[in-house]
């Protein structure tokens, strides 16, 4: 049965019932438990904003505090899902992935690879991204794409709780190493999620809205901005296909340039820096395989080429906004 | 008096908040009959006609093609060709002035669906309207108790109505044990049983009406009257790829161009349907009820159990109504019970026919029942 619950509690959910379903999946990281060893242990924090709260007494002895020493528990959880566990590991701020990028990239990545493919690595480390909360430049990047350039890895960057709760148990269940990755202001995001279990597919976009004029292509907290920018277009005549492709890697290319051969107009909605981004990497791809079918150049909407600004009346002008959606979509169709 | 009656965005269905207009049928100042098709009105789930309540002249239309209305909303004015203008315009003034859009957060005010246990499964069912003999609608294969969104309400007005999922299928329970038609046909029972409702009629699509001639086989004297659309167990064919075919698509990719065959009108194979499908799907139990049911009951694409003889033997009124262009159960079988049934083809109309040609089925249906 369907009903309204948060990103947050979608994404705990996920956890709760994976963990009831099977004894091997375990989760680790800083404060997930919160207070473990201490007198606090009763009133468990359940990390930092209490997405697993609950979860170390329902579970005893599978929420494992850890000290703060990234490189230490994300190669621990790395070695444990090569010997037969399912980890999911917090890593509080995608931010901090710098100290343990060893661990992901070199090691967990290149596994099934380097062992014939003999080896698997069912680990999922879980990481709260993306600007918005005044967190200053070193807890609010968004840095997807960095791992979506990792081949080994699979990325996933849900939109809303439906997704969330389906794509986390998809990661948990699946035999690779996957970054699953929580935008920190979607949490109180509500939607309708079923009580039950239930799987979405990697490499499956989400097609949101349907419109025959621009196709938007966008991410994570984007696609929410995409939707209320198509939603304005309508009423102005400018029909909008959105597309979430859920997971950058495996990416659904075909949903993408089955959408801009249809459109003949691309915008793509990226909360990262733009070089090297999922939005220059679909504008590429587009431009390389549907260039035939394109009637404007390709826009990208994303953040500007700098670390992302502490005063929060400089960050909302950091981050991608619904206008500069608007004006971008405004652009593509009044070009041809 | 001649009255001024003002035609709204209609609600179909619990999730639906507005509506675009998708054109009008009738232009300003035509003649308009009880249940004349006025415009045709698409929601995010599926596009259908708003018809006329009254007689009159369709004197106003308040919204143009392309239009997104809210639930409620002022569509258009009918009223008799004598209502001065002035007159019309004061109605529309006060209606806009006082029309206050709902907000989308508030609580539905419509009746809720409830659950209940029945052979050990969890079973969704809705009840509406009140009195009279009640009426029971099951859905086919893969569909729930929304199947019958345009209907449900319709024929509330004048008995009991409910709806249900079938195990397997909507909210209900996924375990379907045998997924035979006895397993689904008990599940009918236990809901009769559970409500306190002796005798029914029943109103079954595709494999809902199988289920439904099952029910009948096993407790005639609780069926005062079968309505089959659609439906299976009258003859041995059946799309087995379409079954198959739905049993295994995994992705909006597969399972669109299978939905449209549904339909006559493959562009009421919206992008909502299609993710309510998957998402539908994707239920934990799900893949394996589906599969097991089709099983049971088609496997090879042939329909395994004949429940022709029931309708004779049941000695009861039944009324077969299929659309003509059906890709999933030829409409040839509808006749096959002859001298018991009643036929109704509905020409141009597809496998969904109580969707498609949702009016037209619910006045049969109406008459039919009395």
């Amino acid at each position: 049965m369907a009903r309204k619950i948060s990103y947050q509690q979608a994404i705990s959910e996920a956890m709760d019932q994976e963990m009831a379903r099977d004894q091997t999946v375990i989760v680790m990281g800083e404060d997930v438990a919160g207070g473990a060893g201490t007198p606090g242990e009763e009133d468990a924090w359940g990390g930092v904003l209490g997405v697993t709260k609950g979860l170390f007494h329902k579970y005893p002895g599978r929420v494992i505090d850890t000290p703060i020493s990234e490189s230490g528990y994300v190669g621990a959880a790395v070695g444990a899902a090569c010997n037969g566990l399912r980890p999911v590991a917090e890593l509080m701020f995608i931010d901090f992935m710098g100290v343990c990028f060893d661990q992901i990239f070199n090691q967990a990545a290149k596994f099934r690879y380097m062992f014939g493919g003999k080896a698997e690595t069912p680990v999922v480390i879980r990481a709260m991204y993306g600007a918005g909360f005044a967190a200053a430049a070193q807890h609010s990047q968004c840095l997807y794409n960095i791992f979506t350039h990792i081949p080994g890895l699979k990325v996933v960057v849900p939109s809303n709780p439906y997704d969330a709760k389906g794509l986390l148990i998809q990661s948990i269940r699946d035999n690779d190493p996957v970054i699953f990755l929580e935008h920190k202001v979607l949490y109180t995001m509500e939607g309708e999620v079923p009580e039950e279990s239930y799987a979405i597919p990697f490499g499956e976009a989400n097609v949101l809205r349907e419109g025959d004029d621009v196709t938007i292509v966008a991410f994570g907290r984007m696609v929410n901005f995409a939707m209320e920018a198509a939603g304005n277009l309508q009423k102005k005549g400018i029909h909008c296909d959105v597309i979430d492709p859920r997971t950058t890697s495996p990416l659904d290319e075909d949903t993408i340039l089955e959408s801009v051969e249809k459109t003949g107009r691309l915008v793509v909605v990226d909360e990262s820096h733009p070089r090297c981004s999922m939005a220059s990497d679909i504008a590429g791809l587009v431009a390389q395989k549907a260039f035939g079918a394109l009637k404007a150049p390709i826009e990208q909407v994303t953040a500007p080429h700098v670390p992302v600004p502490f005063s929060d009346s400089l960050e909302v002008l950091y981050v991608p906004s619904v206008a500069r959606i608007e004006a971008a979509v405004t652009r593509v169709k009044e070009y041809s | 008096m001649s009255a001024i009656h003002t035609l709204t965005m209609p609600k179909w269905g619990l999730s639906m908040q507005e509506g675009k207009v998708n054109g009008w049928l009738k232009g300003t100042g035509d003649a308009i009959a009880v249940g004349d098709e006025i415009l045709e009105v698409e929601s995010e789930k599926i596009a259908g006609a708003v018809e006329a309540p009254v007689a009159g002249v369709l004197r106003r239309q308040l919204a143009a093609e392309g239009d997104v209305l809210p639930v409620g909303g002022l569509l258009g004015v009918v009223a008799g060709a004598d209502v001065p203008d002035a007159e019309i315009d004061a109605a529309v003034e006060a209606f806009q002035a006082n029309f206050v859009p709902p907000t989308g957060d508030e609580e539905e005010s419509g009746p809720a669906p409830e659950r209940i246990e029945i052979d050990g499964r969890r079973i969704r069912f809705l009840k509406r309207g009140e009195g009279g003999t009640p009426l029971i609608l099951v859905h086919g294969f893969g569909g729930d108790l929304n199947n019958w969104l345009f209907n449900h309400e319709a024929l509330a007005s004048e008995r009991t109505v409910y709806a249900l999922d079938l195990p397997g299928h909507g909210e209900s329970a996924k375990e379907v044990g045998n997924g035979s038609l006895e397993t689904l046909a008990s599940t009918v029972l236990g809901l009769m049983d559970a409500q306190g409702v002796e005798v029914a009629h029943l109103a079954g699509h595709s494999m809902g009406g199988a289920v439904c001639l099952k029910v009948a086989d096993m407790a005639p004297q609780r069926v005062a009257s079968l309505v089959l659309i659609c439906s299976a167990g009258l003859g041995s064919e059946i799309n087995g790829a379409y079954i198959d075919g739905f049993v295994t698509a995994q992705d909006r990719r597969a399972l669109k161009p299978l939905l449209a065959q549904l339909f006559a009108d493959s562009s009421l194979v919206t992008r909502q349907l299609v993710d309510d499908m998957l998402k539908y799907k994707r239920l934990e139990g799900v893949g394996e009820a589906l599969a097991t049911v089709a099983a049971a009951n088609f496997a090879q694409g042939r329909q395994r159990e004949s429940l022709a003889q029931v309708p004779a033997a049941l000695g009861k009124p039944v009324l077969a109504i299929w659309g003509q262009a059906d890709q999933i159960i030829p409409a040839a079988h509808a006749p096959a019970a002859a001298g018991a049934i009643r036929v109704e083809v509905l020409a141009g109309q597809g496998h969904m026919v109580q969707m498609e040609a949702a009016n037209e089925v619910n006045r049969l249906i109406d008459h039919f029942l009395g």
